[in-house]
């Protein structure tokens, strides 16, 4: 190699340099291929999920005329016990049978009563509580329709044939002959906010998960946030520096690497079997929680009380403040920005998990609104992973706008936090 | 009295404590010159009566909220002549003892249900006026006692501050308990399930069908525990969550921190890490509903069989989670790369990519080393897109196209719903447990130790 004059490396040079340049083009484009991909993953996911869950918002409603028969009913007065005993599937089913007359046969009348709800009973029972007056009395309804039907409705707008699944050729007829007579609508799904969890499509809703996921928040935020600020605290400003120190600060960087369905386990032996705690409840729920967020917690305000210059805290001693005061006098409201923002971060994780919530039993069935942190509850994620399990296809577009809504509060809740941290971070 | 109305009580108490404990330290002050004779300014007087008043009584409290049960129920069933000898039996007739005190039974129980649930009733009765009495004894005796305390010379400020150092170094603590509360649980329920099933037949037996009988003559379901389906199915559902991952995050990372301007950046950046923040419940929609069926769709397009519910879908849609987190972790590293080294490699002439590959990759491999692992790690222990996507049979199979089971799933199947807490196949949740955080901490801890390593390098 010594033995080249400099025309002949300059030679060589030139003639690798073309292979260089195309290598480089191709690194380059590699690079922008991996963004690509990222940002269209983002993209597919997110279109995916919407385009999925959008027409949950949406619900249809049919239009009925409906008699408070007392005979019907098979009561004459109102009170609680005869309107738990009366019969309103038979007032809704009478009132079907009159908008469609010809309809003949025990399985033809079976199948014309499935095309509202079968909760609409229980609207009308309600209706009739609020106003009982209305006894004997006839008046126009809209009842939800039944899953089905909706399903249907909604997907002829996709396509002329739309999906029938188990609609009947007939259901078919009397559809469309209720919507071209202006007897069946489309409104905004309030059942879906208003309601717990149900095993009929158009009658299920996130009201009960969402509170849960906010009793469990609360739990959570309660615990986690001052035990984290503490520890930091400690460790950022007071520990010494030995082996039980550095054995807390393994133990924390650890922690925050454990897998989160670990923390279910720790949650099922030691709070549901050894302290026999609730099952299901919002308290046990926010407790693991509280456990798997620490350590982010830890990290991120241990980093804010860290970007807190020393020379505020030497100010500080030079008055004459000791330690403890400098800490709670000065570093610490400096640094509560940073520590918001971890926290708000580390509560949009608890929000967005679910396996350790497996575990201790939140999966159960909820369909009452709980009340309090020991009643039995489930938290929206949960809620998603049983819907996404259910076979109805109306449940697939309910499951899609849970993730909708679950997806806009979590948005909601780091945008909260980079618009904190911009906001009331101080430069030195 | 109730638990609550106590608890409300005492904090009316500790309120009352502070306040007396400053006036009491300002009065003291007055007949010398007011509060500048204090050793500590008037309020640390108060909160230390406050503390004393307060803190031991809460602790109490806690104690008691914690123990109060397991200590009746040891009396009551200690109390008992005639009991069953299984644990699940005992705790029949324990709760069948609760719902008679509580008048919930219906119907007649036995005449030792009857007097145990009466007992049972006696006892919770004289507890709550034992915890009531010791409560309102120990925060008003001490606090009279730091009342009494309260001179000017005491150094209260010292000493209220020893108890919050105290306080704070308790919370940091609390790591060491979770860790040391996660050790015990998986461990104490992984060793009744090894006196069940032999250590070696779990780690290597090829087997796993976890429905035991419930009845000795029943068919087809005697309970086989052998892992290995588990871990080879992890593995490969990570291998290909590593596969999309690796490439994927490092090339971004090298492409924001190398090539890309300012504005590209500060575009493509934020909406990659929105990939971190989805829920994984979230993808695992995604990947069961969306993915899989394609997936499925394309194999048999060309040719091949594929079931509904793929390793590949599953490993796939973990990729696409993990890109943020290794390209971010990548970005920290190459960041760090000293601009000198970047500088001297473009001086001697190399393309920008080679400087890359040949200076920069190399200078922060440690630290993209120990950022891959923790990825697998995490790609390990992720548990709701394969509980979703990957399914339920423990297949011990090569071919990504079939479904896999892995440790995460099977925890989950066999956890969720009721179940009694003295089969193995409950235990053997637990042993997978401890097989995932034994492997998952391992991963963490030689990360950490790399990246700890590299970093004191370039400082």
């Amino acid at each position: 190699m010594t033995d080249l004059t400099q025309k002949q490396v300059r030679e060589r040079i030139a003639a690798r340099l073309a292979s260089r340049h195309r290598k480089e083009k191709l690194f380059r484009g590699l690079g922008i291929a991996s963004i690509a991909f990222g940002v269209l993953a983002v993209l597919v996911l997110f279109t995916d999920i919407i385009s999925k869950g959008h027409s949950a918002f949406l619900q249809t409603d049919i239009q009925l005329e409906v008699t408070y028969d007392p005979a019907e009913l098979g009561i004459d007065k109102i009170d609680e016990e005869s309107l738990a005993w009366a019969n309103f599937d038979g007032v809704i089913r009478a009132s079907l049978r009159e908008r469609f007359p010809d309809v003949s046969g025990r399985r033809d009348k079976r199948e014309l009563y499935t095309l509202v709800s079968n909760g609409a009973g229980f609207e009308l029972r309600k209706r009739l509580q609020d106003n009982p007056e209305l006894l004997g009395k006839t008046e126009t309804l809209w009842f939800n329709a039944d899953d089905d039907v909706d399903t249907y409705i909604k997907s002829l707008s996709k396509s002329d044939d739309g999906f029938l699944g188990r609609t009947s050729e007939q259901k078919v007829v009397w559809v469309q002959a209720l919507r071209e007579s202006g007897e069946l609508k489309k409104r905004f799904n309030t059942t879906f906010f208003t309601n717990g969890d149900s095993r009929e499509p158009e009658q299920a809703g996130i009201r009960a998960a969402l509170v849960g996921s906010l009793f469990t928040l609360l739990v959570t935020l309660v615990l986690s946030f001052p035990i984290g600020v503490a520890a930091a605290i400690y460790l950022e400003e007071f520990a010494p520096k030995n082996r039980w120190t550095d054995l807390i600060e393994v133990n924390i960087n650890n922690l925050a690497a454990v897998p989160s369905i670990v923390f279910g386990l720790l949650g099922l032996a030691i709070f549901i079997n050894f302290f026999e705690m609730p099952r299901s409840a919002p308290l046990v729920g926010g407790l693991v929680l509280t456990l798997m967020t620490l350590p982010t917690i830890i990290i991120s305000s241990r980093a804010s009380l860290k970007s807190v210059p020393p020379s505020i805290r030497e100010a500080a001693m030079g008055m004459g403040a000791s330690r403890m005061q400098v800490v709670l006098h000065h570093v610490l409201p400096l640094a509560m920005p940073g520590m918001l923002t971890g926290a708000i971060i580390g509560m949009a994780q608890a929000l967005g998990e679910t396996a350790p919530l497996l575990m201790i039993g939140m999966v159960a069935f909820i369909v009452d609104v709980p009340h309090g942190i020991t009643d039995p509850s489930t938290v929206l994620p949960v809620q998603i992973f049983l819907w996404a399990d259910s076979p109805e296809r109306a449940f697939v577009e309910r499951t899609s706008a849970a993730i909708m809504v679950l997806l806009a509060v979590l948005i909601t809740m780091n945008t909260c936090a980079v618009w904190l941290r911009k906001k009331l971070e101080r430069r030195w | 009295m109730q638990t609550p109305t106590l608890f409300a009580l005492l904090l009316l108490l500790i309120l009352v404590a502070y306040g007396t404990g400053f006036s009491r330290a300002v009065g003291a002050a007055r007949s010398r010159g007011g509060i500048r004779s204090l050793a500590s300014l008037p309020n640390y007087y108060g909160v230390h009566t406050a503390l004393w008043c307060g803190l031991p009584a809460l602790v109490i409290l806690a104690a008691w909220l914690i123990f109060d049960d397991a200590i009746i129920r040891m009396l009551v069933m200690g109390g008992l002549a005639d009991k069953p000898d299984s644990i699940s039996g005992q705790n029949l007739l324990y709760a069948q003892i609760q719902n008679m005190a509580a008048g919930k039974l219906i119907g007649e129980g036995t005449p030792q249900v009857a007097a145990a649930a009466e007992h049972l009733a006696s006892l919770r009765q004289s507890g709550q006026w034992l915890q009531t009495a010791l409560i309102l004894i120990l925060s008003l005796g001490l606090g009279a006692f730091a009342l009494l305390q309260v001179s000017p010379e005491m150094r209260a400020r010292e000493k209220v501050e020893k108890v919050l150092r105290a306080i704070l170094m308790a919370c940091a603590c609390a790591a060491i308990f979770t860790t040391v509360g996660i050790l015990m649980s998986v461990l104490f329920e992984s060793l009744r399930f090894f006196q069940s099933v032999p250590v070696t037949e779990f780690l290597f037996g090829l087997h796993w069908s976890p429905q035991m009988a419930l009845r000795e003559d029943q068919v087809g379901s005697s309970g086989a525990f052998g892992a290995v389906p588990l871990f080879t199915g992890t593995l490969m559902v990570s291998a290909i969550a590593m596969f999309v991952a690796v490439p994927v995050g490092l090339m971004s990372a090298i492409y924001l921190a190398e090539y890309a301007g300012n504005r590209v950046r500060a575009f493509a950046k934020p909406l990659i890490e929105i990939l971190a923040g989805v829920p994984t419940v979230v993808y695992g929609f995604f990947a069961a509903l969306t993915v899989a069926p394609f997936v499925r769709e394309v194999a048999q397009s060309v040719g091949l069989e594929a079931s509904s519910e793929s390793a590949l879908a599953a490993g796939l849609v973990m990729g696409v989670m993990i890109i943020p987190f290794v390209s971010s972790l990548s970005d920290d590293v190459i960041n760090a790369v000293p601009q000198s080294l970047r500088d001297g490699a473009l001086g001697l002439g190399s393309t920008k990519s080679e400087t890359v590959r040949k200076v920069v990759i190399p200078a922060a491999l440690p630290g993209i080393v120990g950022g891959v692992l923790l990825a697998v790690s995490r790609a390990i222990g992720e548990t709701m897109i394969v509980v979703m996507a990957a399914g339920l049979a423990a297949n011990l199979t090569a071919n990504p196209l079939e479904s896999v089971t892995t440790v995460t799933v099977q925890i989950v199947t066999l956890l969720v719903g009721d179940q009694e807490f003295d089969s193995p196949k409950t235990l053997a949740a637990f042993a997978l447990g401890l097989m995932l955080f034994i492997s998952t901490l391992i991963l963490n801890f030689i990360a950490l130790h790399v990246v700890r390593k590299y970093r004191e390098q370039y400082d």
